[in-house]
């Protein structure tokens, strides 16, 4: 039962990958842009895509605390009591987001509108880098089971950090490839190349970081390092042909496979890391199954997500029907 | 790599509980206003829209659709401080989360998927003016109203359970070993707590709202608009607050029987006993209340409604049990139930005039009254979480765990705060003055309405402009 847990966990980390990340990707674009002039347009872009969802994007990361304080108490406090620098900034980077990207759309006049914008750009970096340093800092074994781990040097280490910037990457290049759709489906030629040269771009930094996280994985994480190339390694070969099948379709003109493309590669990877750490919540100190709730607890957390995908996955889709419906008539 | 425990903490475990209760509490009660907006604000806005339909009144079709989307952007900010509520949980109170979260936390896990599902009908009830048929689009509302009142009943539940914990068994390491969710849900104070919050609620909605129409018409803009965003809000509130007053009443009972230290505290009962008085203000001793309005007997009478009925003094408790700050606890209870009193009575002089001239009452003090009957209802509502969570200290679960057992050895705690202060005062008075903004486009006519409104949620989305 509590692997099965566990698996909702990592569902939801999927989902906050792909969708969260997307988004966040999304703010990375909008904060190189360029100027007021030289951005407007990928910034228009980027604005009209991200809009309908971004409430939505962030509420996996609420379902992954709730299910993680609930299922895993032990680990959630494990987690919290060390790497809790990371984490206050990578929740400071979500409050000045959440509200930059509600206020903009609220302000009028360039400067404010900037402001905020720039507030929503810049957090939409910090957000994505401090969760890879704590994702890595866990898989490398640096949060002891029952907490007060160090603060800084638990996570201020090679692996994690490669791991941060490569969930940076990651995130940019998943934008880029939702909005290489989107604006083909605008039919704005321009923008669609525009995104695609930089989907190319973050896909190569995004794969050259998972390499050399992975290098750093063998010196200061044996036992995820071993199983990853073991174990877990057809995932990480799905992974690597996703990624390389990606720039091939990019380069080729294709269109029809990039989105699954770009998000089997996120999901490969995912998974490859569930089974790598498998059967530690936290490598090698503390087991799923040591760590987890009564089985009752856990009962109520599987009736939760399964109402949750019968109620809240169908009204989810109608708003992005509506949306994407929406973004058809205003391009008309 | 670190070890544990090999790294000398620099921060003492009192400066962090101290800090760690500041920072929860301060970002808990900016959370509490805008949650209020999310609870209660769907119904009023779906009153608002059900007689501009029933009556073909534009007025009242402008004030539902303006709400909608002042609601849009509180909502946000509501998500935004919700979240950073979820991670408190783990960088302030590890160790509470870690013996505990087995047993509540899946509370907050059905919380996020009512107002998850809020979100989504918000959007959807947005995009729909002007886009989908009357009537249809009202019902696309309910969701709204119910995901509202749902997810208020399930965290409140979580803080009921803290103050009447019950359905989990321990072992000698006092690790849950066993959980039953529906005791945990349904615990002996779920009863009055979720209605008690869900009221207020109501109140602080209809009060506020009220009062903003109350400041508009005080500066002599008197149209129709005004007056029905005056009346419905003010109708609502004035409905909910009897009903609250009842309520509270039993809460008080309640609290009595089953958590006396906390009762204690607010009436500032020293000695055990029955011919209990009464104390109305003042301050609280160890030789009992000085300046205050004693009424002999009555705190017996309303605890068990004979003079002769025993109340629980502090001198019953162990030192090390009673809560802090008696005075402040005493002085927060008097404001929630005195103010409490105050929005009844102008609820009366409402209903008065009513009867009477199937009007508002023509005074401008009636006008001044309802302007600060907003302000009002928050203070109550703080007043009456102060009684509740500081009144269940120096326990965090009533007679399980101490607070300072539960709180975190991180450093930084006073930094964080003072930066959370910053940070939280940016976006409130950001907050202010975008509704504000929004409201003097509208008042300035034109396209300021449904359509053109932009809404971080709405999958219309802002217009862009190119
Ligand atoms: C508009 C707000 C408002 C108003 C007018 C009142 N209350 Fe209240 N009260 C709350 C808003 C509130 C609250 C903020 O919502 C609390 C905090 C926790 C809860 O469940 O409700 C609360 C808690 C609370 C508690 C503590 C419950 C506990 O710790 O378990 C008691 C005993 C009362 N109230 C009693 C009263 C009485 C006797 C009132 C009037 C005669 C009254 N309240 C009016
Ligand atoms: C579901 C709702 C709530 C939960 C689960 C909750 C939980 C907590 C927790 C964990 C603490 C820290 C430990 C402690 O000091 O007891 C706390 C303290 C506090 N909370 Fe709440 N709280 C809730 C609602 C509120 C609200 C809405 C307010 C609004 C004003 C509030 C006011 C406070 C205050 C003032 C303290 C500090 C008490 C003290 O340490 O003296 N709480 N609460
Ligand atoms: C310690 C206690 C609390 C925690 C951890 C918490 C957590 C959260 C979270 C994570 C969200 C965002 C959910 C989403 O976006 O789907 C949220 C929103 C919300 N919460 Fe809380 N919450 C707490 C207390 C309360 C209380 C006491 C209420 C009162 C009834 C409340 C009412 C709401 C509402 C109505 C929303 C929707 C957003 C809004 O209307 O502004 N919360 N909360």
């Amino acid at each position: 039962m509590s692997t099965a847990a566990a698996a909702i966990l990592w569902t939801g980390a999927t989902f906050y990958a792909i969708f969260g990340g997307a988004d966040f990707g999304g703010g990375f674009w909008d904060l190189i842009a360029g100027d007021a002039h030289k951005g407007e347009r990928p910034r228009a872009a980027i604005q009209r895509s991200l809009t309908p969802v971004w409430e939505a994007n962030h509420v996996w990361l609420v379902f992954i605390l709730v299910v993680l304080w609930t299922a895993f108490p032990q680990a959630f406090s494990a987690i919290f009591s060390t790497l809790y620098v990371p984490l206050a900034l990578a929740v400071l980077g979500i409050v000045l987001r959440g509200s930059g990207f509600a206020f903009r759309s609220s302000v009028e006049g360039l400067q404010e509108r900037r402001a905020a914008g720039a507030v929503f750009a810049l957090s939409s970096l910090v957000t994505p880098f401090f969760m890879g340093t704590v994702v890595g800092a866990i898989a490398v074994g640096n949060v002891p089971p029952n907490g007060n781990g160090d603060a800084f040097s638990s996570w201020l280490a090679p692996a994690p950090l490669f791991i941060g910037v490569m969930f940076v990457a990651t995130s940019a290049y998943l934008a880029a490839v939702f909005l290489v759709g989107d604006t083909r489906r605008a039919e704005d030629r321009e923008m669609e190349l525009y995104f695609e040269k930089r989907a190319v771009a973050a896909g190569v930094v995004a794969g050259v970081f998972a390499v050399v996280g992975l290098i750093a994985l063998h010196s200061e994480g044996h036992y995820v390092y071993d199983r990853l190339v073991h174990e877990g390694l057809p995932l990480v070969i799905i992974s690597a042909i996703c990624g390389i099948g990606m720039l091939v379709v990019l380069a080729t003109g294709g269109r029809l496979l990039l989105r699954p493309l770009a998000a089997g590669a996120v999901v490969a990877v995912i998974w490859g890391w569930f089974v790598a750490q498998f059967p530690y919540l936290l490598p090698t100190s503390l087991k799923i199954s040591q760590g987890a709730a009564p089985d009752a607890t856990l009962g109520a957390i599987f009736i939760v997500f399964g109402i949750a995908c019968v109620v809240v996955l169908p009204s989810l889709l109608v708003l992005f029907i509506l949306a994407q419906s929406d973004m058809l008539e205003h391009e008309h | 790599m670190a070890l544990p425990g090999a790294i000398p903490l620099a921060a003492s475990a009192t400066t962090n509980l101290f800090a760690a209760r500041e920072q929860m509490s301060f970002t808990l009660a900016f959370h509490i206003v805008l949650a209020c907006l999310g609870v209660a604000l769907p119904a009023t806005i779906l009153v608002a829209n059900w007689i501009g339909l029933k009556r073909n009144d534009h007025d009242a079709i402008e004030l539902a659709q303006r709400w909608s989307k002042a609601m849009a952007v509180t909502f946000a900010v509501g998500a935004v401080t919700g979240t950073v509520l979820s991670f408190e949980f783990g960088l302030l109170w590890p160790h509470f989360m870690e013996r505990f979260g087995a047993a509540f936390g899946i509370a907050f896990g059905i919380e996020g998927l009512f107002f998850f599902l809020e979100a989504i009908f918000l959007a959807i009830y947005i995009y729909g003016w002007k886009r989908l048929p009357g009537w249809v689009h009202w019902w696309t509302g309910v969701p709204m109203f119910v995901t509202g009142i749902g997810g208020a009943f399930s965290v409140v539940s979580a803080n009921s359970w803290m103050n009447q914990p019950q359905g989990f068994a321990l072992d000698a390491a006092g690790k849950v070993t066993e959980v039953e969710p529906f005791k945990v849900i349904f615990n002996p104070a779920t009863p009055y707590e979720v209605p008690h919050m869900i009221l207020a609620a109501y109140m602080v909605v209809g009060f506020l709202v009220a009062s903003i129409y109350a400041v508009g018409m005080l500066k002599g803009r008197r149209d129709r608009l005004h007056r029905l965003g005056l009346l419905i809000p003010l109708t609502i509130a004035c409905i909910a607050t009897p009903v609250q007053l009842l309520v509270g009443d039993t809460a008080a009972r309640e609290v009595a029987h089953h958590q006396p230290s906390k009762f204690a505290a607010m009436e500032c009962i020293q000695n055990t006993g029955a011919h209990q008085t009464e104390y109305i203000g003042g301050i609280c001793t160890a030789h009992g209340v000085v300046a205050a309005i004693p009424i002999p007997d009555l705190d017996s009478l309303l605890v068990g409604f004979s003079p002769d009925s025993k109340v629980t003094g502090l001198n019953s408790i162990p030192n090390d049990e009673r809560p802090p700050d008696n005075t402040f606890i005493h002085l927060a209870f008097d404001a929630m139930v005195g103010i409490g009193t105050g929005l009844l009575l102008l609820g009366l002089w409402f209903l008065y005039a009513w009867s009477k001239k199937r009007d508002i009452p023509r005074t401008p003090w009636f006008l001044r009254a309802v302007s600060i009957s907003g302000i009002g209802a928050i203070l109550a509502l703080w007043s009456g979480w102060i009684v509740t969570e500081v009144g269940r200290q120096p326990w965090i679960v009533y007679h399980y765990m101490k607070t300072s057992e539960a709180v975190t050895d991180a450093n930084g705690i006073w930094g964080a705060f003072i930066f959370t202060l910053l940070l939280y005062a940016t976006i409130g008075t950001i907050a202010i003055l975008v509704l504000r903004r929004m409201s003097r486009r509208w008042r300035e006519g034109g396209e300021g309405t449904a359509e053109d409104m932009p809404s971080p949620y709405a999958p219309l989305g802002p217009k862009v402009e190119t």
